[in-house]
């Protein structure tokens, strides 16, 4: 009698001893996860997004690609320690964070956001930090000072993607106000889209776009680039769920038909327009449905994923014509008729498709408060709206600045004839 | 002694060469060239931009002959490079002034 009591009161006090403080834990499989999608990410720039780049600069401009994409994700990574953490995720304001988080201050081997370490939260949107402003430099590619590259990195990111993180990610009024975006549509890649544009349209078109022959230098460089972006975007849709379950799978899932759909339908586009099918086009067209179905990749279905992708593949390729032939602008590397109407498109479409009322083509259901399509549709039109016109003017004032602080962003003519390689960094890419 | 100058296509350089040889000769300087005479170029297109390619590939070979081989190494090659279609090439005799072997110090005919 006495032994069965004694044992009993001995193995309730188990639960007591075990959780002596009551601390919050960690997830392992889902820190696995993340720590897996933050390399993918980061591979994505280093080298994915170099070499899909720089194979399409001209062969005395390659390494000024490779470059920029090395030292922004040296400047950004330093930028986000230092500040630009705290400016995103920190605080309760509508706009932008506080200076609570800077460098990392209480970030700690214990520290906890939602069921994973904290400093590996911050890690991962530190890749997608470095990312974002690697995307902006194919619209001024080569005919850019190296400097101002650097310095507009660091301002751009003070005051267009920190602030705008905040507005969807870190607790700000967009994600207040219910705004569906799983992975960046709106904080990638309409911000980097407009950037490009604004400042493609300011520094002005490079001498070989007036004269006709921009034709890529090492089309076989950005094919394998290419290839990269495809892999390492499981990890920044995939890992945007945060978690290693039903939604990150998914999430992989719609962004792998979206791309492949992308890339078929600039493909078969294409060949009934001009004749061939293109290496250049299926892969622009795989980075538009990969662009576009960002923001919605969380929220969507594999069917829907196919209608996203198709219409991705359709709309960028117009995009870029309108751009390049209509309007001629020379956005060098087409980074707005892709990313930006691509991220544009999928964050309207992500307000369609997250429909559970679709049959085959549903989706996972709105926003939280949200009940309706066209209330959902209606807020993804503010987040699409706000950030575009923000960013546009934000970008404009910053490019202005740097230019008066690096006495001009261009080179001169002769410089830009040499090639940046030699100008810039008094390297060659190739010794032929 | 003079020097035969052949701009030809580029498929057709295994050709010409095989071509000489027959005839006993041996020397060749081959060079990777591009250019155009009547043969027009071709449009490629990346992203919706169209390029026209005017200069096209072609091969320049440089063979140094005696006088009197002269004919017939125009006629060898001729008879190799030509597809009966524009672009074919052209073929440039020079007179040369001199001719020296570098490791023996040779001139003249002896040289060539």
């Amino acid at each position: 009698m006495l032994k069965t009591f004694l044992s009993i009161f001995f193995l309730s006090l188990f639960p007591l001893i075990s959780f002596a403080a009551d601390e919050p834990s960690i997830n392992g499989a889902n820190t696995a996860w993340i720590l897996t999608s933050t390399a993918l990410v980061l591979f994505m720039t280093l080298p994915g997004l170099a070499l899909f780049y720089g194979g399409l600069v001209k062969s005395r401009n390659v390494l000024s690609i490779l470059m920029q994409c090395f030292a922004i994700a040296g400047i950004a990574s330093i930028f986000w320690l230092v500040v630009g953490y705290s400016l995103a995720f920190s605080g309760d304001g509508a706009f932008v964070g506080n200076f609570s988080k800077m460098m990392f201050n209480g970030v700690t081997e214990g520290s906890v956001s939602g069921d994973i370490p904290e400093s590996l939260f911050a890690l991962f949107q530190m890749t997608f930090a470095v990312i974002t402003p690697a995307l902006i430099i194919g619209g001024f590619a080569e005919r850019i000072k190296f400097s101002s590259v650097l310095l507009f990195t660091i301002l751009w990111l003070a005051f267009v993607y920190a602030p705008i993180t905040h507005w969807v990610w870190g607790g700000g009024w967009l994600q207040e106000m219910g705004l569906l975006d799983f992975a960046g549509g709106t904080v990638v890649h309409i911000t980097a889209g407009v950037a490009a544009l604004v400042t493609a349209i300011m520094i002005g078109p490079r001498k070989s776009f007036v004269r006709g022959n921009t034709a890529p230098h090492n089309m076989t460089m950005t094919i394998t680039g290419a290839g990269m972006l495809w892999v390492g975007w499981f990890g920044f849709n995939g890992g945007s769920a945060l978690a290693a379950n039903g939604d990150a799978a998914m999430a992989m899932l719609v962004t792998h038909i979206s791309a492949a759909t992308g890339a078929i339908t600039w493909m078969c586009y294409e060949w009934k327009k001009y004749g061939k099918p293109t290496a250049l086009g299926s892969v622009t067209g795989m980075v538009a449905g990969l662009g576009t179905i960002t923001p919605a990749s969380g929220f969507v279905g594999p069917a829907g994923a196919l209608v996203i992708g198709f219409l991705a593949g359709v709309v960028c390729f117009n995009a870029t014509l309108l751009i390049k032939q209509k309007f001629k602008i020379d956005d060098s590397l087409d980074v707005f008729p892709v990313h930006g109407v691509g991220g544009m498109l999928g964050t309207f479409l992500a307000g369609i498709f997250a429909s559970t009322q679709l049959g085959l083509f549903s989706g996972q259901g709105f926003a939280d408060g949200i009940e309706s399509m066209g209330a959902q549709i209606g807020v993804q039109l503010v987040g699409i709206i706000s950030t575009f016109i923000y960013t546009a003017i934000a970008t404009y004032l910053i490019f202005k600045v740097v230019g008066m602080i690096t006495n001009g962003v261009r080179v001169s003519d002769d410089e830009e004839s040499q090639g940046l390689d030699l100008v810039d960094h008094n390297e060659r890419g190739y010794e032929i | 002694m003079k020097l035969i100058t052949a701009i030809i296509k580029p498929f057709k350089l295994d050709d010409v060469r095989e071509s000489l040889s027959e005839i006993g000769i041996y020397g060749l300087t081959v060079t990777e060239v591009k250019g155009f005479g009547r043969q027009k170029g071709h449009t490629e297109l990346y992203r919706g931009a169209e390029y026209v390619v005017d200069f096209l590939p072609k091969v320049k070979i440089e063979t140094a002959v005696d006088d009197e081989r002269l004919d017939d190494a125009v006629e060898a090659i001729i008879k190799a490079a030509n597809t009966d279609k524009i672009g074919d090439g052209k073929i440039f005799v020079t007179n040369i002034e001199q001719t020296i072997r570098i490791r023996t110090g040779e001139t003249g005919p002896d040289a060539l």
